[in-house]
């Protein structure tokens, strides 16, 4: 009996019982199903971190004042002055700073109001974090030097306070602060739950001034002219920043200046841990699915302990009792594989949708799960065809 | 024990024979003696009756012409073969080629189509579809029931389902049709079709018959009847046609 005939007559098998094999797969079914979800969504949100990171600008870095962890302190430490920042304008070539002051703040127009990140900056933000206007302007010098209530506002704040109205030259309430919109952000896309399009910025005087009421500076970005000098600018920015903040030699910094793609790579490979993490409980799943497919198997092979006895009687030889037992569980396994794929794909896709998250179709894993569950068959479905196999055709015919 | 008799070679049309075969089931003080001792030599064509109370021997002797079993000492020959030096592939390889059951239970697959059923043991013998439903459709023909070959188990008399068995018994034209009590699910009247069937089979296609029963009535259809009693040949009659 060749492989074919025994794979049709499995499938006839499958056909006969079809509420007992549909239970059967049920595992299968689950446990591809779920790594595929899992390891989906994990290519996703890798992909999400690649676009966030690669639209946050080149060659990025941001300085933050931040204790160093080995010292087991954590959290910020005293912020940065308007000196510091031409500083590093002055003393590391081949870079671009730009400095940011910025905290929540409710922000009215007409009826529509909400908290918005209000951002103090100048120019050189655009350039650093190669953010273009798709409306309107940015600021002027006099603007900048003399702090006057203009601002800048993204995408997601416009839709959610004008609606379909042209923002240009309405006039906002920030605060306290009534401020003209000069200018409007190109939308960059939300992620992980914080959208760079909800601010609002405005001159880093105007900020301090009026909103801020002090002259301090939360962070800065700083843009290398190219990737090969990252490491040259991380390392002046941190000796200018070390000696600036009176730090003695061989002290803690009490600041940071991070390389976006590191933090990119870190959070990659976060990603990755994760997913593998969550995968590998799905797989467990697929196991348990594994096991259900060999104890329905021992069932059947109890229950069809006369069938086996005729086919003995009709002449079929151990290994082909073997092979049909086998077939059959392989058979059951990888339809529930193919259900499965086709389970969490759509799965992922709905899932994808809804945590705006980008879709992307790992085909490998596809297969890979497919091929885990056809395993899973061959595997679990041994112990029981090797029992079919193993009786006695006297007995086996006498069976009630 | 007898000694063993000298093995000469059989008579012409021998298909089976069996020489002081003895079959002892379990060990020291719980064993059974099933067999104890039994010559036995049946030729091709013959119909043959194996009747005898329950115990006497007869299922284990059945068992042993059905190569689903191998006897304890003693030797028996199908078609020149010493059984008991097979392997249970080469005995179920036998059984594919030479041998055709019928139960007392039928004993078809259950939720299987009768078409279906008379196919499983051309499958095993790797007939193609398309040969296979031709055969099973001339066997369907022979037992009469031509027009059921879609229909299960389930949905067929027991007469009905009797002539499945046998037609899947003949459908590969085996040597020797094995019988175990075909009619002794029942009633007379169905019984008397299902021996006329199998008389016609052994007339018109000189088909071997080994017949297990209980019933002197169906005995009679036979043209030799063995009676066995305590694991022995009590009588060995052929009754002249």
């Amino acid at each position: 009996m060749n492989l074919l005939t025994t794979f049709i007559l499995a499938i006839r098998e499958v056909r006969r019982h079809l509420l007992r094999s549909a239970l059967t797969t049920l595992g299968i079914v689950i446990g591809v199903g779920a790594v595929i979800l899992m390891v989906t969504l994990g290519r996703g949100a890798q992909a999400q971190v690649t676009s966030t990171i690669s639209s946050l600008g080149r060659n990025l870095m941001i300085l933050v004042p931040e204790r160093a962890v080995r010292t087991g302190g954590g959290g910020s430490t005293a912020p940065f002055k308007m000196e510091d920042m031409l500083a590093i304008a002055r003393d590391v070539p081949n870079a671009v700073v730009a400095p940011q002051a910025a905290s929540s703040v409710l922000v009215i127009y007409g009826n529509e109001s909400r908290p918005v990140g209000v951002t103090g900056i100048d120019n050189q933000w655009f350039v650093a974090r190669d953010w273009k206007l798709s409306a309107g302007r940015t600021f002027s010098d006099a603007e900048l030097r003399s702090g006057r209530p203009v601002c800048v506002i993204g995408a997601t704040t416009r839709k959610e306070l004008f609606k379909y109205q042209n923002p240009l030259g309405a006039t906002l309430r920030i605060g306290k602060v009534s401020c003209e919109v000069v200018g409007l952000l190109e939308a960059k896309g939300a992620s992980f739950g914080n959208d760079p399009d909800d601010v609002v910025l405005l001159p880093l005087q105007t900020y301090q001034r009026r909103i801020a009421g002090n002259r301090d500076i939360g962070m800065a970005w700083i843009s290398a002219r190219s990737s090969d000098d990252i490491a040259k600018v991380q390392a002046d920015v941190t000796s200018l920043m070390h000696e600036r903040r009176r730090l003695g030699p061989g002290e803690p910094d009490d600041f940071a200046v991070k390389d976006m793609k590191e933090i990119s790579k870190t959070v990659g490979q976060v990603t990755t841990l994760l997913t593998a993490f969550l995968s590998s409980i799905a797989a467990v799943s697929l196991v348990v699915g594994g096991v259900g497919i060999m104890n329905i198997m021992l069932v059947s092979v109890k229950e069809r302990t006369r069938e086996i006895g005729i086919r003995m009687s009709i002449g079929a030889m151990e290994g082909e009792v073997m092979q049909q037992f086998l077939v059959e569980a392989v058979t059951l396994s990888v339809l529930g594989g193919l259900m499965g794929v086709a389970g969490g794909l759509l799965s992922s896709a709905i899932a994808c949708h809804f945590i705006k998250l980008p879709f992307v179709l790992d085909f490998s894993i596809v297969v890979l799960a497919f091929v885990f569950s056809a395993t899973v068959g061959v595997v679990f479905g041994y112990f029981p065809a090797r029992q079919a196999a193993r009786l006695d055709p006297i007995e086996a015919l006498r069976y009630e | 024990m007898r000694p063993t008799p000298p093995s000469d070679p059989p008579p012409p049309g021998t298909l089976l024979e069996l020489r002081n075969v003895t079959k002892i089931y379990g060990q020291g003080e719980v064993q059974v003696k099933a067999l104890a001792g039994v010559d036995l030599r049946i030729a091709r064509g013959e119909f043959v009756a194996v009747m005898g109370p329950s115990g006497s021997g007869k299922s284990t002797c059945m068992n042993l012409l059905g190569c689903l079993d191998t006897p304890t000492s003693g030797s028996y020959r199908f078609r020149g073969l010493e059984v008991g030096a097979l392997s249970r592939d080469q005995r179920a390889l036998l059984r594919r080629h030479y041998l055709g059951f019928v139960f007392q239970g039928f004993n078809l697959l259950a939720r299987t189509t009768a078409l279906e059923n008379l196919e499983l043991p051309m499958i095993y013998r790797g007939i193609p579809a398309a040969e296979r439903h031709r055969h099973a459709r001339a066997a369907l023909q022979a037992v009469g029931l031509a027009n059921r070959e879609g229909h299960t188990p389930g949905e067929l008399s027991g007469g009905q389902q009797q002539r499945i068995a046998i037609a899947r018994a003949i459908v590969t034209n085996p040597d020797l049709i094995l019988a175990d009590e075909p009619t002794g699910n029942l009633d007379s009247a169905r019984s008397v079709e299902i021996m006329e069937l199998l008389v016609r089979l052994n007339r018109e296609r000189g088909m071997t018959i080994v017949m297990v029963t209980h019933e002197p009535d169906m005995a009679a259809f036979a043209r030799r009847i063995i009676h066995f009693r305590d694991g022995l040949i009590a009588s060995d009659e052929t009754s002249q046609p």
